[in-house]
């Protein structure tokens, strides 16, 4: 049980900023440049990590606390969820309301930060992030309803760990498919990646999540920047589940597995994000819309 | 469920939604075209491959996917329009509404008394929902070429429910409605040329200000 709990939590903290690291990489390789090194993301958090903190002096402690539950709810997040066939270490029935609402405390609190400065430019920000996270929770709901259906628990480690890679045979194969691509598109859309959001833009007005964090700096950037790698990796770990062997029974070659695919995933939003140009900002609801669509289909399909 | 017909019926669906969802005309028309070339290879996987089938397919094949789509690009060319396709009522009310209708086709679908082998399979709801898309099309675009669009997307479902049939169908009454489409996209090319000759735009909305 201990060993498990740590093996999740030094996965989720060490792998994570690797991941980011990864997908720059891709897309400098494919653009044609060398690209930062891997470890790129690492320095950035220590450089960060060792700096000052300038606060605005409008600002309360909500402006403190939006970065810090940014962190704190990924590393809860990240315990309900199995990690390929590494068991999580914290179930309980119904846990995927949780795991959903609590991506929901998140951006609450990101939301309050940014208004908290009183800039009318995170402002735009923060009701751009709620905007299209209310667009985008219904479909992560319906992939879970799917998932539960098919699985007949309510438990999210039941849910992705015993069946999906056996059950891709089967009739219930198709719905599968459909749930993965729908969790793919809500993980490029919750981490502001780039059909949705550029983020490595700083200066547009076209951004989402950017534009929140704009006056956070030292410490408190490095959590934020931290917490979204963390989250990235959370979900990506619901879209990798999708395709993991089942257990091998040894811990550390299914956490190695696990590690291999989750690789592989960041590479594979590193071709997406050279692959795309990011839609007009108007067309973000109705992609997300799509997606809500496509997963209720899932739903009709499994359902009949 | 995984059987390749129900993979394309599976694909067709899902063509029906994109279609609905998208703005730009030239991946509508190519969409389209897909969905038709996709139904087409259908008879090939559904009954014993006789000269009928394959007449049927290749037919299927060369009138939808590649004829039909030739027609059209031509007549955008010709009329020169690059612009979107100008949905009446917005991209998201009809992508629910095509959502609803799909769910619908499902239920129906289901009660319908059907053949013991047609039961639960996906060709009727499948055909159901193209047809309701098509209708989706034809009601909420103003462009005369995407109304086009939702009239091939109609004929699509009535060819899924043909292929049910096939084996009893006469053979000239399928490629009567196939060559009654043609026949259609030639008309349209020619209305729309004419449309647009006149008022210099394909906007239907404007025929309505014809007085005497």
């Amino acid at each position: 049980m201990i060993i498990r709990l740590l093996l999740h939590f030094l996965l989720l903290a060490g792998l994570s900023p690797l991941l980011i690291g990864v997908i720059t990489r891709t897309k400098a390789i494919i653009a044609g440049r060398q690209g930062a090194p891997l470890w790129q993301p690492y320095r950035d958090l220590r450089r960060l990590f060792g700096k000052d903190m300038v606060l605005s002096s409008t600002t309360t402690w909500v402006f403190r606390a939006g970065p810090v539950v940014g962190i704190a709810v990924p590393l809860i997040a990240a315990l309900l969820i199995p990690f390929g066939a590494v068991g999580a270490p914290l179930s309980f029935s119904g846990d995927l309301v949780l795991f959903v609402y609590l991506f929901g405390l998140a951006r609450f609190f990101t939301v309050l930060a940014a208004l908290d400065t009183g800039s009318s430019f995170e402002g735009m920000g923060a009701a751009r992030e709620a905007t299209f996270s209310c667009l985008a929770e219904p479909t992560l709901f319906v992939a879970f309803i799917v998932l539960a259906r098919i699985s007949g628990s309510f438990t999210l480690d039941t849910m992705f760990k015993t069946l999906l890679a056996n059950n891709l045979q089967t009739v219930y194969g198709v719905s599968l498919v459909l749930t993965a691509i729908c969790l793919f598109i809500i993980l490029l859309a919750e981490n502001s990646r780039i059909p949705f959001d550029d983020p490595n833009t700083h200066l547009e007005l076209t951004m989402i999540h950017e534009v929140m964090v704009l006056d956070h700096s030292g410490p408190d950037f490095g959590l934020i920047l931290y917490g979204a790698a963390m989250k990235l990796m959370v979900m990506g770990t619901l879209v990798v589940n999708f395709i993991m062997p089942p257990s091998t029974g040894d811990l550390f070659v299914d956490a190695a597995f696990y590690t291999a695919a989750l690789l592989a995933l960041a590479v594979g939003i590193g071709l997406v994000e050279s692959g795309m140009a990011r839609l007009r900002l108007l067309k973000v609801p109705q992609l997300l819309i799509g997606t809500s669509l496509l997963s209720f289909f899932a739903l009709v399909l499994l359902l009949r | 469920m995984n059987t390749p017909p129900n993979l394309i019926l599976l694909f067709v669906i899902l063509f029906n939604f994109f279609i609905l969802g998208t703005s730009r005309l030239n991946t509508c028309i190519r969409s389209v075209a897909l969905q038709g070339a996709l139904l087409s290879l259908l008879p090939l996987f559904l009954h014993t491959l006789t000269f009928h089938t394959y007449l049927l397919a290749v037919g299927a094949f060369v009138l939808k996917g590649l004829l039909m789509p030739w027609l059209l690009f031509r007549a955008i060319r010709q009329v020169k329009i690059r612009r979107e396709v100008e949905p009446r009522i917005g991209y998201i009310p009809t992508l629910l509404l095509g959502a609803l209708t799909t769910a619908g086709a499902f239920i129906f679908g289901d009660r319908l008394p059907l053949l013991p082998e047609h039961l639960h399979s996906l060709f009727i709801p499948a055909a159901l929902s193209t047809l309701a898309a098509g209708f989706l099309m034809l009601i909420t675009r103003r462009k005369a070429i995407a109304q086009v669009l939702g009239y091939l997307m109609f004929e699509n479902g009535i060819f899924i429910f043909g292929t049910l049939l096939a084996e009893t169908m006469p053979f000239l009454v399928e490629m009567g409605v196939l060559l009654d489409m043609l026949v259609a996209i030639f008309v349209m090319g020619i209305v729309m040329h004419h449309i647009n000759r006149e008022f210099s735009t394909l906007n239907t909305e404007q025929l309505s200000l014809l007085r005497e």
